[in-house]
């Protein structure tokens, strides 16, 4: 056996892989849920808050900014943590899936919420002037004119974030969460090859490539000349 | 003025501080129906101020503001309701960079007007039409000339027919050779009976086509009449130099 043919047996043996590749897919069909929930509930909540700090209403804003300060200050892995072997101490007790979907999205949240409250403030002030100037309420401007100029700069720095957070649906594995690398994982210990983690690798890629490219796309859909 | 004549706008005793800065000293403004109405001074006079006061956007400190009866400055006034009375063109155009010509224009036909879509597309490609820019209905902001988007930018003020039209330098951001097509849509305004009140340094056009011309000055109204008295003849000492140095140029 040469080096080359050792190192495939080890990285890539074909036996091992098709014996565990339905736990890798249990696997993906679990990161996939857990990712769809962290976005859709992450950035609904990072937008709605960045909308109620346009308001200008002080002492919200001073929440929204020591919350959004928290999340993004903290480890994900603790939050986590502190959620599934915390909560329970206060009779509440999430399980793995939900400790980790509610910990990503909250981080989510943070980080969004500054992307789009930058993306708002980085609108110029004629353009809200003009707006209300021909009736328009704040409302209404805030949602036809401010956001959609706002959410097109978002994209870039939006897509990235989410991306790096919902890579993070992997911290899942510390509490139990049997998403892809927690398979993976426990197919390495049962198996005594790495070949498991090899073929969760390619689960990531499958995963994530497709939204890599789809948020090229938008960016390049949505960029306007001014 | 004339006394006969109604007053559209009808401001009294405006003060304006931001912050420790007295920036309109207590300026009383009256302009007749289809007056038109040009506001000379040099820069940090309060000019602007008292523009953006008369639709409040800015807020005076004090004084009393009627718009087509309307009193402005009252907190029961629905104050979205009575903007759309007042058209206003700024400097820098502000037109919304995500939508056509024809969006720019139709926004508010649909969200205030409260115009169907069909509706609004129709009083939109009039009020385009107007301003000569029928042909770059479909066009963004991006795609046109500077004085293209100004030329929108009073479209969209016009579509929702309001009884008097603010411009705050409406050509100081433009090229000066396209300076001459917005100022022919003014004009062509002006003739159509709009009542006007122009912040601006085109003294050409006051000459030939306002009513009376405002002086002012560290935030009051030092002299004003018609264009030929105020170029010609300036009584005040400020008013005087303040014609000078811009006919020097």
């Amino acid at each position: 056996m040469t080096n080359f043919e050792r190192f495939l047996d080890t990285f890539f043996n074909g036996k091992v892989m098709l014996k565990y590749l339905p736990d890798i897919l249990s696997g993906m069909v679990v990161t996939i849920e857990l990712a769809v929930l962290i976005v859709l509930s992450g950035l609904a909540a990072g937008l709605s808050l960045a909308l109620i700090r346009s308001l200008a209403i002080r002492p919200i804003n001073w929440l929204i900014i020591f919350v959004v300060d928290l999340f993004r200050s903290l480890p994900p892995l603790v939050i986590i943590v502190l959620m599934y072997f915390g909560l329970p101490y206060a009779e509440v007790s999430p399980s793995g899936f939900v400790s980790t979907w509610l910990s990503l999205a909250l981080v989510l949240m943070a980080f969004s919420e500054e992307i789009f409250w930058a993306g708002i403030t980085s609108v110029h002030k004629g353009q809200w002037e003009a707006a209300r100037s021909t009736g328009l309420s704040f409302g209404q401007t805030l949602m036809n004119v401010v956001l959609p100029q706002a959410l097109r700069i978002t994209i870039p720095p939006l897509t990235n974030r989410t991306i790096a957070i919902t890579k993070g649906t992997a911290l899942g594995t510390v509490v139990a969460v049997t998403e892809i690398l927690g398979e993976a994982s426990s197919a390495v210990s049962n198996s005594y090859n790495p070949s498991p983690l090899m073929l969760g690798a390619a689960a990531y890629l499958v995963l994530f490539l497709p939204v890599v490219v789809l948020a090229r796309r938008l960016e390049t859909k949505f960029a306007w000349k001014r | 003025m004339a006394p006969d004549t109604q007053a559209i706008v009808d401001a009294r005793a405006i003060h304006k501080h931001f912050g420790a800065l007295h920036v309109l000293k207590g300026v009383d403004l009256k302009v007749a129906e289809r007056e038109l109405v040009f506001v000379i001074g040099p820069s940090g006079s309060g000019k602007s101020t008292l523009l953006r006061c008369l639709n409040r956007l800015e807020e005076p400190s004090s004084g009393s503001i009627l718009v087509d009866g309307i009193d402005m400055l009252d907190a029961r006034t629905d104050i979205n309701h009575a903007r759309q009375r007042i058209g206003m063109v700024f400097q820098s155009f502000n037109l919304y960079p995500h939508m056509t010509a024809l969006g720019n224009v139709t926004l508010a036909l649909r969200k205030v007007a409260g115009k169907s879509r069909a509706e609004a597309d129709r009083l939109g490609q009039a009020a385009l039409e107007r301003v000569g820019l029928a042909d770059r209905a479909g066009h963004t902001p991006g795609q046109l000339s500077g004085g293209q988007q100004q030329r929108v930018a009073i479209a969209r003020s016009i579509a929702l027919e309001p009884r008097v039209m603010l411009f705050d330098e409406p050509t100081s951001a433009l090229d000066p050779e396209l300076v001459g097509s917005v100022l022919e849509v003014m004009r062509s305004l002006r003739e159509s009976g709009m009542t006007m009140i122009v912040v601006s340094h085109e003294m050409g056009f006051a000459r030939n086509a306002a009513d009376r011309v405002v002086f002012m000055d560290d935030g009051l109204i030092v002299e004003q009449g018609p264009p030929a008295a105020i170029f010609e003849s300036p009584t005040h000492e400020r008013t005087r130099a303040f014609i000078g140095q811009i006919q020097r140029h």
